[in-house]
């Protein structure tokens, strides 16, 4: 009698740890959102609202707005999805439906290892090789040679998302029903009209989670862009402008911040980088579960 | 009549013309993708020798030196976060399989693990920040782990979820048919079963976190010097490789190519192994 | 041979269970011998698989699932115990062979123990493997292979030694779901026949589809019909003579 008590107490302790364990995470999450709304509120306080649309961002007389580097981390975040985007979909549709698999598949597992590569070694990377040709580009079109900025930082962001993209479009892809794919060829259509009017339709909302997904890493990542972008806390006037992303001026300032309020105001803008990605995540998500239904 | 054979024509050259357009367009990224991996291993390679993985590094301007720091570093600090987050993110997967399942609570979880797994990695800092560093009056080494912990979390919960859903039910009732506890099935029939699955996950998650600078930056922090212990701040390899590729020093740079071939190295084995793993589960199946 | 003289090891009385709303099995009343083989015959979802799960309470570990009446193993009313000294005391073997993948074949027979945590002494423990094995009919075929896994055996092999890790905790009944439905035929016919044999060891009640097999191997057979207990008696007798129109419909293939 002694040992069966002691399963069903083990059990009741075994379950409820776990389902502890569990709950941490939902703990972790609302955690983090109000560590990041106390750590800022200094921030919050002062400025209000005014801190999105203000561009001033000056330590020296405590002034902080921080509409240049919510512009800097949309312009860069986007301009990298325009460059990376016809190529992923291209190479997507390459490895999903032209090539054979015995050439698609060690392709993908060569894609899947580069995008295991560190955004810090993306960064050195760009910094030795990517500065100097946009610094020749730069001089061509008449523009400061600085070599850095929000251009540089644009196209190392579009070779990092590439391989998200591209992987989940690819995977997309693959899903299309053969018998469809069979249906358009029987009807005497050519491949690239099979690819244009059956898979590509087919897997639309597929493709653009992807994209979603892709979007979501490029606005939070941190390391490449910081390295590459130039780190002028000013509103940028053009593309080849130096510039600050808000995770590039997190990155940046934050051990050097010695007033609270600057402190805050850094913070602060994590907060809003922290809504922004969990906001676009959970739209990519949402566009995955109506898949799965489909 | 002639129009016909015509259109039929242009309809083949258009779709060759398509098909090298979309091959053209997939293989431009992958050059720089090749770059990449070349310049490291041209730039890197040279540098490397055995004083450079055993010396500390140089004072500021000097050349020579090593990462002997960083690499115990990275070592301690990532396993400082696997020993916080692994079993953290095993019971909670055991949760999300074997209690929770379809219920409402455990759908929640999946999205918080989700939500978790896509906050910016810089924001993971300022939260270890404020939590560990803040508290404790300085930088170190165990706040760096925890924001690495909070990386892998989201990653070992959802495969240890997946993994554990694939193990069949009738091994749980052969167990349960023994007189076994719900919870020692689980410990020892279950979670072996499906152990090699979360290891896997484990190594792709390690993986992950091991090249992470930015939640390093303002926790771990970077120390030129060798400590052990994790209550100080502590040098890691992705540390190095910012500091030194951002510093004025031309030999610094030449040592930031050298610690990038040893990252790259790392990140890679750890890749490549987990899908070795992973591969034989798909076969075992 | 007849019911009334032999001493019985189950009770059940009034037994019912339900699937959330969906009554499986309907107000069975039944007494199993002790040391027989007894069969439960019925086309499917007539709620044989149901029963014998009540009998060692694995049927309410279903989502939703539950039960009503009793269960008396011996006088104890086994709806009142802890499910796991239930489970102790009466084993199961099911349809597909189930080894533990990760365990060796040693293990697995052992594994009642190991997975408990009892740690058995060396000899004590070998004696028990090489017994319950030598019981399954299993022993000549492994002695030399104990230590590789479980998964490498026959499918015929894997399920006798599914049958020595029930039988290697000394339950006092063993119950078998379909125990040879996912087997070949000579693997079949060399279950049925450890099954005859091991009634001198255990209490065997036997979930079959299989007619002839409950023939060849049964001392009773209960039929069940749509949740219901039809018919229950000696097998020679219910096969022979069937008082029920629904028995007999059953048996002569009418409806399956």
């Amino acid at each position: 009698m002694k040992f069966n008590l002691a399963g069903q107490f083990y059990d009741d302790i075994f379950r409820k740890i776990s389902t502890v364990m569990a709950l941490l995470i939902i703990g972790l999450v609302i955690g983090i959102f109000i560590t990041l709304v106390i750590e800022s509120w200094p921030s919050i306080k002062a400025f209000g609202l005014r801190f999105i649309w203000t561009t001033t961002w000056d330590p020296v007389s405590r002034e902080f707005g921080a509409l240049p580097f919510l512009v800097g981390t949309l312009l860069t975040s986007f301009l990298a999805l325009i460059i990376a985007t016809p190529f992923a979909l291209a190479g997507a549709i390459f490895l999903g439906e032209i090539a054979p698999p015995r050439l698609a598949n060690p392709i993908s597992f060569i894609m899947e290892l580069l995008a295991g590569i560190p955004s810090v070694i993306y960064g050195l990377w760009a910094l030795f090789y990517l500065v100097p040709i946009v610094r020749w580009l730069e001089i061509k079109f008449g523009a400061p040679p600085f070599g850095l900025g929000m251009f540089t930082a644009s196209l190392v962001l579009a070779i990092m998302i590439l391989p998200y993209a591209l992987s989940v479009a690819r995977d997309v892809i693959k899903l299309v029903p053969q018998d469809i794919k069979e249906a358009a060829y029987g009807l005497g259509a050519t491949r690239w009209e099979t690819i244009l009017h059956v898979i590509v339709p087919y897997a639309r909302s597929g493709i653009f989670a992807g994209i979603v997904l892709a979007l979501g890493r490029a606005l939070g990542e941190t390391m490449a862009v910081t390295m590459v972008i130039g780190n002028r806390s000013a509103m940028p006037h053009s593309i080849w402008d130096l510039g600050n992303t808000m995770a590039s001026v997190i990155a940046n300032e934050f051990t050097e911040a010695t007033e609270d309020v600057h402190l805050a105001a850094l913070v602060e803008i994590g907060l809003l980088l922290f809504v922004i990605t969990v906001i676009v995540n959970l739209i990519a998500r949402l566009i995955i579960i109506r898949l799965k239904v489909k | 009549m002639n129009t016909y054979p015509a259109r039929e024509n242009w309809r083949r050259i258009k779709n060759q013309i398509a098909v090298i357009i979309i091959i053209l367009l997939a293989l431009i990224p992958t050059l720089p993708l090749f770059f990449i991996l070349a310049n490291i291993i041209h730039e890197g390679l040279r540098s490397i020798n055995l004083d450079f993985f055993l010396h500390l590094p140089a004072p500021p301007g000097e050349t020579g030196g090593g990462i002997s720091n960083a690499l115990v570093g990275t070592f301690i600090i990532v396993g400082i976060a696997v020993i916080i987050g692994v079993p953290i993110s095993i019971l909670a997967g055991i949760y999300l399989s074997e209690y929770g399942k379809d219920s409402k609570l455990a759908e929640i979880i999946r999205i918080s693990a989700d939500v978790l797994q896509g906050v910016p990695s810089i924001v993971i800092g300022i939260v270890a920040y404020a939590w560990v560093v803040r508290p404790m009056g300085h930088f170190s080494a165990f706040s760096g782990s925890v924001a690495l912990a909070l990386m892998m979390i989201p990653v070992v919960v959802r495969t240890t979820e997946e993994v554990l859903r694939l193990v069949p039910d009738i091994l749980r009732e052969a167990s349960l048919a023994l007189g076994v506890p719900y919870w020692r099935t689980v410990m020892k029939v279950v979670l072996p079963t499906g152990m090699v699955g979360v290891t896997t996950g484990i190594l792709i998650a390690v993986a992950r976190i091991a090249g992470e600078t930015a939640p390093l930056l303002f926790t771990a922090f970077g120390n030129q010097f060798m400590t052990l212990n994790p209550m100080e701040p502590m040098n890691a390899l992705p540390l190095v490789i910012f500091n030194y590729a951002t510093s004025p020093y031309e030999d610094w740079w030449r040592q930031a190519w050298a610690t990038a071939v040893v990252l790259t190295f790392m990140v890679l084995l750890l890749n490549i192994l987990s899908r070795i793993l992973a591969k034989r589960i798909a076969g075992e199946k | 041979m007849s019911l009334e003289r032999l001493p019985i090891i189950f009770r059940t009385e009034d037994l019912c269970a339900y699937y959330e709303d969906f009554m499986a099995i309907k107000h069975i009343n039944i007494k199993i011998p002790q040391k027989q083989v007894t069969a439960l015959m019925g086309p499917s979802g007539c709620g044989k698989t149901t029963f014998i799960r009540c009998l060692n309470r694995l049927h309410e570990l279903t989502p939703g699932a539950r039960i009503t009446g009793s269960i008396y193993l011996r006088d104890q009313n086994i709806l009142q115990l802890d499910p796991i000294v239930v489970r102790r005391r009466v084993g199961m073997v099911f349809q597909r062979p189930n080894p533990f993948p990760t365990m060796t074949i040693y293990e697995n027979v052992l594994a009642g123990y190991k997975l408990l945590g009892i740690r058995l002494p060396r000899n004590e423990a070998d004696e028990i493997a090489e017994w319950a094995l030598r019981k399954a009919a299993l022993w000549e075929e492994v002695k030399d292979i104990l230590h590789r896994r479980g998964t490498f055996l026959s499918g015929g092999q894997q399920q006798r030694l599914c049958i020595a890790r029930a039988l290697a905790v000394k339950p006092e009944v063993l119950l078998m779901d379909e125990p040879t439905s996912a087997l070949d035929p000579k693997s079949s016919l060399q279950i049925e026949n450890l099954i005859v044999e091991l009634k001198e060891t255990v209490t065997i009640v036997i979930v079959t589809h299989n007619m002839p097999q409950a023939g060849r191997i049964s001392d009773f057979t209960a039929f069940f019909y749509l949740g219901e207990l039809v018919e229950f008696g000696p097998t020679a007798e219910l096969f022979t003579n069937p008082k029920d129109p629904r028995t007999e419909e059953y048996l002569t293939g009418k409806f399956s």
